[in-house]
Order: C-alpha cells, then sequence, then structure tokens
C-alpha cells in the first residue's frame, strides 16, 4: 500500500454508471395525494375531539358540582404556565446575560453546571421533591407546581438567552457603558431589546411545557380543587361508576387544546427558532 | 445575576437529587419514622418482579417506537423540504400535534378506540374491517399498538423539524456535484444526506430514546398499566411505590436505578454524536 485515499472520494461518489437509473422519485399529484392524506390522518383525531363538543357539555363545563369544574382547571392551569413562564423567563434573562456578558471565577463551570441539569429529568426525582415541597410548605400548592416546572425549563431557557445575547457585538454595550448606563440599566435598556426573540421562545417553551403537564401536577398537587387540566380531565368525566362521560372529556381536552393551537400558529415563527436554537445550537 | 437561577436550581433540583440518594439507603414510608437499611432497596430492586418487568416493558416500548419516529420522521421530512408555500404548509399540519399535551393526546386517542361510542372504531366497523364491540384495551397488543401509534402521531412532527434543520444544514454544492456527476436521487440520499446527517439522527435518537424511557401519561391515562399490569412502565412503578404504596425510600431507589439507566443511555448517544463529528 503506498497511498492512502481519503475515504470519503470513494464512498461518495460511485460509479453510477453501472446502476440503472431511476425515475424522478415522485410525480406531482403523486406527492400531492401523499401529503394530503397524511395530513387528513394528523388532522383526523383533532376533528374527533371537536366532533364532540355539544351544547350540553359546553354548559357542563361551569358545573362545579363535583366540587371542580373545567373552568376551574382551566384557572388553575392558567396560573401555574403563567407563573412558571414568568419566573423562567425573569430568571433565564438574567443569568443568560451573566453567562454571556458578565464572566466571573467559575462562570463557565457554573453554565456547564446548569446544562448537566438538563440531563436529570424532574420524573427521576419526583419523590423527594415532594418531601422537599412539603418542607418548605408548598406541597399540595399551585405556587410549588409553579416554581418545579419554572426550575426544570431554566437549563433550556439560561440556554437560549446565553446564546442570544452573546449574539449581540459587543460595541453596543461599550456605546451604552460610555453614555454612562450601569450593567443593569445596559441590559434593560440596550440587550433586552435585541434579545426579544430569544426571550419570546422561551416563553414559548416554557408556556406549552407549564400548560401540558401532567405528571408533575398529578404528584405535587393532591386537592381536587387545586387540579390542573391535563390531570382533572380525568376526573371530572369519571362518575361513580368509573363510567366516562366522553363529551364532557372532549370537551375539556379542547378547552386545553385549542389555546395551544392558537398560540401555534401565530407565533410558529419564535417557537420553532426556539425548538431549533435549544436542539441544534 | 445568576443568583436565582441558582437558588432555584439548588432548591428544587440540587437538593432533592441529594436527598435521592439518602432516602434510598432507607426504609422511609411517607408517614412514618426512616429507618437506615443500607442497599437493601437496591438489593430488593434487582429481584422484584413487578419492577424488573416494568423496566423490561419500557426498554421494549422504547425498541419499538425508536425506529418507527426514526424513518417516519425521515419519510415526513424529505416530502416537505423545501421551502414552497405547499410544502411549509404540510409541515405546518404534520407539526401540530407537537403542541397537544401527551395528556391530551392520550384522552383524544382513548375515546377514538373505544368499543361501540369510539368514531375510529365505528368507522372500521363499518368499513367490515374490525368488530366495534372489541375492547382494544382489554388486550395487550391492541391496547399497545394503539399508544405506539398515538405517541408516534403526537411527536414526530418534532422530529421531522429536527431533520428538516439538519436537511437545510446540508450545502447545497455537495448534493448538486453527486447530481452532475450522475449519481440518481438514491444514490445521492443514501450516500451524501445520509452521512452528513449522522449528528441529527443522533439527536433524533436522545430524544426518542430518553422520551420514552420515561413514558408515563399514555400508559397511566390509555391503559391505566393494564390489561393485568402490562403496560406498566419504570416511571410508572415509581408511582405506585411512592404514592400509592407510600414506599418512598424504595421509590428513591427504583428514581436512582432508572437515572442510572438513562445516564449509560445519554453517554452511548453522546460516544455516537463524537464519533459522527469525526467523520
Amino acid at each position: 500500500m503506498t497511498t492512502t485515499l481519503p475515504a470519503t472520494t470513494a464512498t461518495l461518489l460511485p460509479d453510477a454508471a453501472e446502476v440503472p437509473r431511476r425515475q424522478p422519485v415522485l410525480p406531482r399529484i403523486a406527492w400531492w395525494a401523499i401529503s394530503i392524506c397524511l395530513a387528513v390522518l394528523f388532522l383526523y383525531p383533532i376533528g374527533v375531539m371537536l366532533s364532540q363538543v355539544g351544547p350540553d357539555d359546553i354548559a357542563q363545563i361551569f358545573d362545579s358540582s363535583k366540587g371542580l369544574s373545567v373552568v376551574q382547571s382551566a384557572g388553575n392551569s392558567a396560573f401555574v404556565s403563567l407563573v412558571a413562564t414568568g419566573v423562567a423567563v425573569l430568571v433565564s434573562t438574567l443569568a443568560g446575560y451573566a453567562f454571556a456578558k458578565l464572566p466571573y471565577r467559575g462562570s463557565r463551570i457554573a453554565f456547564f453546571v446548569t446544562l448537566v441539569t438538563f440531563m436529570v429529568p424532574f420524573q427521576a426525582i419526583i419523590t423527594p421533591l415532594y418531601l422537599v415541597l412539603r418542607d418548605i410548605g408548598l406541597q399540595n400548592n399551585l405556587l410549588g407546581v409553579a416554581l418545579v416546572i419554572a426550575t426544570f425549563n431554566l437549563p433550556l431557557g439560561i440556554f437560549l438567552m446565553r446564546n442570544s445575547f452573546a449574539a449581540i457585538p459587543a460595541s453596543l454595550e461599550e456605546a451604552a457603558q460610555i453614555d454612562g448606563a450601569s450593567a443593569f440599566s445596559a441590559m434593560w435598556r440596550v440587550m433586552l431589546p435585541v434579545a426579544v426573540p430569544g426571550l419570546v421562545s422561551t416563553a414559548l417553551l416554557s408556556f406549552f411545557a407549564a400548560w401540558n403537564e401532567f405528571f408533575a401536577a398529578l404528584i405535587l398537587i393532591t386537592d381536587q380543587s387545586l387540579y390542573t387540566l391535563p390531570v382533572s380531565i380525568g376526573i371530572l368525566s369519571a362518575d361513580a361508576n368509573f363510567q366516562l362521560d366522553f363529551g364532557l372529556m372532549q370537551t375539556g381536552v379542547a378547552v386545553t387544546v385549542i389555546p395551544c393551537v392558537i398560540v401555534y400558529l401565530v407565533l410558529q415563527r419564535y417557537y420553532v427558532a426556539g425548538l431549533l436554537g435549544g436542539a441544534l445550537k | 445575576m445568576s443568583l436565582p437561577a441558582f437558588v432555584l436550581l439548588g432548591m428544587f433540583f440540587i437538593w432533592p437529587l441529594i436527598r435521592t440518594v439518602t432516602m434510598s439507603l432507607h426504609d422511609w414510608p411517607l408517614l412514618g419514622v426512616p429507618e437506615f437499611i443500607g442497599f437493601d432497596n437496591y438489593v430488593k430492586a434487582f429481584r422484584d418482579n413487578q419492577f424488573l418487568g416494568a423496566g423490561a416493558f419500557t426498554i421494549f416500548y422504547t425498541v419499538v417506537i425508536t425506529p418507527i419516529l426514526l424513518i417516519l420522521s425521515f419519510a415526513l421530512a424529505f416530502l416537505v423540504r423545501r421551502g414552497t408555500r405547499a410544502h411549509r404548509f404540510f409541515q405546518t399540519i404534520y407539526f401540530l400535534p407537537v403542541v397537544i399535551g401527551l395528556a391530551s393526546g392520550s384522552y383524544i386517542w382513548l375515546f377514538m378506540w373505544q368499543s361501540d361510542i369510539g368514531p375510529t372504531t365505528l368507522l372500521l366497523g363499518d368499513l367490515g374491517l374490525l368488530d366495534p364491540r372489541t375492547n382494544y384495551f382489554a388486550d395487550f397488543w391492541s391496547a399497545f399498538a394503539i399508544v405506539v401509534t398515538m405517541v408516534t402521531w403526537k411527536v414526530v412532527g418534532l422530529q421531522m423539524l429536527l431533520v428538516l434543520a439538519g436537511i437545510q444544514g446540508i450545502p447545497e454544492d455537495v448534493t448538486e456535484a453527486a447530481r452532475i456527476d450522475g449519481a440518481n436521487a438514491w444514490q445521492s440520499f443514501w450516500h451524501i444526506t445520509v452521512p452528513l446527517l449522522r449528528p441529527t439522527l443522533a439527536l433524533v435518537l436522545v430524544f426518542s430514546v430518553d422520551g420514552s424511557l420515561l413514558a408515563f401519561d399514555q400508559f397511566y391515562i390509555m391503559t391505566t398499566g393494564g390489561p393485568a399490569g402490562s403496560t406498566i412502565t419504570a416511571v410508572f412503578q415509581i408511582y405506585r411505590t411512592g404514592f400509592v404504596q407510600f414506599d418512598v425510600g424504595y421509590a428513591s431507589a427504583l428514581s436512582l436505578i432508572l437515572m442510572l439507566a438513562l445516564g449509560l443511555v445519554s453517554l452511548g448517544q453522546m460516544l455516537l454524536l463524537r464519533n459522527s463529528d469525526n467523520s
């Protein structure tokens, strides 16, 4: 062996002449047919859900004779989601800014430790989490659930915010400092407006995670009147004999799903950018 | 400025993490006096048929759903990879179930497949394909198939998006060069696109494997672990141990075993990712 060719040139371009040529993979009509069939399959469950929402069920979502109603759970869900999102956005903006623009001794290690949190899902530490919340008086408390969900969204939020701030050129900051702004007001007045896309992504990711959270709410809340939507739907639609009222169930699901679909369709760009930013950068 | 983050992470992450370790070494009833018992909980775990069964089922579920998600997400991504208006329209639709919570999706599919009243059951009955009186959640294989289909519907759009981002990261001149050199679509896909997509592949694997190993909502809502406890996952078993049987010490030991398993899987996937960086 005298020469070693880079392996890539050998494998990347095989001899085309030996392989019979094929027709273009998908003619246009077939592409449309397949795409539309798939779209119908993807939308079918949503149609099933909507088809069950009748006037009786809509009247029933206000019925609190079971000590809880769909509307009341929606309120609990809204509280948890808004607090979790607010806390996650505020805390990850501060930390993201510090990690990107105010390096201190050990800040790289601190950032690394923050990211390691990604690796441990909260499902794995739920038992002590329950006891910790009990110790600090936040067990069976919506604020407690919101703080837990916010905490587990922090690594992604900090990561996104740090990337947003890091992308801002140093000259902008310097200009603000020359004008006599403190670090905090430099952040508030100059940096934050530039970092808005990252901020919206962080907020959307936190909101979807909190609004749809089932496991944490199921375990950390023991009082039925405090249940969030995903947990209460199953309980509300069951009667004393464990027979399920599927009309009410699907109406509850619709109340849960429709806000997410609207938010997604309106703010698609930010949500998708946030997902990819978290995954690929 | 990062202090609030550390306070939250310390209180709701590091403190409970440390407590998991100490609790796992105790016989710790939820409302009683803890007693130090060393590694007895771990010894018990590896002789506990319920836990071992739940672990085996979780692995089985992961092994079944991962290739399905992988293949379908690549297929969808290639179907809608171009930036035209029609492609973007279908991207939006295929991604839509991602914003629906796993619990909500479970409730919808639970209804769809109900005997006698579920729309899908009735539809397939009208077509003469299935008997609408069948209780699909009473049989392991049909219940399992419904859950796998539901989860695929719910998450394949997210993975499609990751693959799309990967495809867009491939410089166009590379595929262009191959085309000029006479490679057909299949050759160009297999020999150029796939190798360059290996980091994306690893990422998609991380998402689906970690998600499946932590599965809970879909089985809790749709199968309630049945029939006869055959669809109880690892997280489900931890939930039952800690919050139905109130044996939180043992639940902590099971949690640590799950965490260790996840850690090993992540390590394996990181090695895969690193290898693909080198190639």
